[in-house]
């Protein structure tokens, strides 16, 4: 094929180069679909409550994920300090990830158990309090702002139609649980579930 | 860790991921060499070939990659055969040196346990006072301390609000060398009931009963009514004198440590708000993070803390 061909339809040179580029997705990314590894849950992966949820969405609203990540790689160092390494099927619930890529923080993903509700409220509320030589902000207003609950259904939907087995009556009974609540009660629940399935296992 | 990680492809995606792979690898291959072209002579008049582009009396020359670029793409092909004939990268081929990234953790961490692990076997079997008064054990305990447990005690050990301060000889579950190796095993569940229900008049009268065991300022007038609701209500944990039960972690009242008092606040205010909400102190079980002879020098800490 003449090179002057290519270069004179573009139509022709977009579709080629997709082709080309397409290749490492192809060999890397698509066969992870179809693995019971990546796809399936590991044993006793349960969906978050709707607090854990609501919890979850205040995580991705103040950005923590840009300080911390979820992700455990398989080195001593990082298995020594935060435990077992992360396996894909803790994630399979998760949309989007919150794997971050970034630690200005340390990583989160089994933090859960790790330190009690009175700490995380005491640190979130303001983290010089336990920790002096900490430069995370501060989160008050989770002290102040409470949950009302009307989207909390709608999420779970939504996340029911991505895969997360969600009950009827868990979907039903999500506004109920979480009206009223904290924010900080909602985040501190997440928090403490995180990494907790796989937490014995080091 | 196998069922967790490391089960393979199937024959359909580990071909598929080959095919890709290695065709990418000719494909480049082919690219490379079919446009290959070598250096042509000026013709006679000094002209040399173009392509025929021409911009603004610019032309674009059409002369061969320098050979060294060339080579360099050359390499990175060559790199990449080696690569996958050594490393995993060709579906379920594990590659001549049988890497991966789960055997290498394994690997390292075998490694530090076969370094470190006797350090940590042979402080286990030194009793805690003893190994209190070890020096270079208590360097090292003290790193596992400031890791794993200062965010909550603090570097100092001295606790904070709600964390109990480690250095004094206040003890909630008791400072007995098995005392602390039990807490710091299977942590400690702190749970101070709140007792609103009493209503508002009683819970003062108990506060005020509580300070005089301490000898806090209080009124006693108040104090002696808040007796009786103490011997019903209180005494099961914090006993009849107010002097606790560390068997179930009830702390003691006629000292002067206030786990639940914030800085600058007042007793009476503080103890009022344990009373009307209740408390839950919660230690986390440390095992699981440190493993047991880790817990036993970290205990050794602790104790030489106060002792």
């Amino acid at each position: 094929m003449k090179h002057e061909i290519l270069e004179k339809n573009v139509g022709l040179l977009s579709v080629l180069i997709l082709v080309v580029i397409s290749f490492g997705g192809l060999a890397e990314i698509v066969p992870l679909f179809f693995q019971e590894k990546t796809t399936e849950p590991v044993e006793g992966l349960e969906p978050l409550s709707a607090l854990e949820l609501e919890g979850r969405d205040i995580y991705i609203r103040e950005g923590c994920v840009g300080c911390h990540s979820q992700m455990i790689r398989p080195f001593r160092a990082e298995t020594e300090r935060y435990g077992h390494y992360s396996v894909a099927g803790e994630f399979v619930y998760d949309h989007p990830f919150l794997w971050g890529s970034k630690r200005t923080g340390p990583d989160l993903a089994r933090v859960g158990g790790r330190y009690s509700d009175d700490w995380h409220r005491a640190h979130l509320y303001n983290p010089r309090d336990v920790v002096p030589e900490s430069k995370m902000p501060d989160y008050p207003w989770l002290f102040e702002n409470t949950l009302t609950g009307e989207d909390t259904a709608t999420k779970m939907r939504a996340l029911k139609a991505l895969g997360v087995p969600y009950t009827d009556e868990q979907i039903a009974g999500a506004a109920q649980e979480v009206r009223g609540e904290q924010e900080i009660t909602a985040l501190v629940a997440y928090l403490q579930q995180l990494g907790t399935v796989l937490k014995d296992t080091r | 860790m196998n069922n967790l990680w490391g089960n393979s492809l199937s024959s359909f995606w580990s071909i598929w991921i080959i095919v890709i792979t290695l065709g990418t690898i000719v494909f480049c291959w082919w690219i490379l060499f079919a446009n290959r072209r070598t250096d042509k002579e000026p013709t006679a008049e000094g002209e040399v070939e173009t392509t025929g582009h021409s911009a603004d009396g610019i032309d674009e020359y059409d002369n061969p990659l320098p050979r060294w670029w060339f080579m360099l793409f050359v390499g990175t092909i060559i790199f990449s055969v080696g690569y996958l004939l050594l490393y995993p990268g060709l579906g379920n081929f594990q590659g001549v040196l049988g890497w991966s990234q789960e055997n290498q953790w394994e690997e390292e961490v075998a490694y530090a346990q076969e370094q470190y692990a006797p350090i940590f076997a042979k402080y286990s079997e030194v009793p805690v006072p003893e190994l209190a008064q070890d020096g270079e054990a208590m360097r090292v305990a003290e790193r596992i301390y400031l890791n794993n447990c200062a965010v909550c005690h603090g570097s100092n050990a001295q606790g904070g609000y709600g964390f109990p301060n480690l250095t004094d000889d206040a003890w909630l579950y008791g400072g007995e060398p098995e005392n602390i190796i039990t807490t710091l095993n299977n942590g400690r569940n702190g749970l101070m009931p709140a007792w609103q229900q009493l209503g508002e008049a009683n819970l003062q009268n108990v506060t005020n009963y509580v300070l005089s065991l301490s000898g806090e300022e209080h009124d006693a007038d108040s104090a002696s009514q808040g007796a009786a609701i103490f011997a019903s209500a209180c005494a099961a944990c914090h006993g009849p004198e107010g002097k606790g039960n560390q068997g179930i972690g009830g702390p003691d009242l006629t000292d002067d440590v206030w786990l639940y008092r914030q800085p600058g606040q007042d007793t009476y205010a503080a103890v009022l708000e344990t009373l009307r909400n209740g408390r839950n102190g919660h230690m986390p079980a440390q095992a699981a993070y440190i493993g047991e002879d880790k817990v036993h020098l970290v205990a050794a800490y602790v104790y030489s803390l106060s002792n």
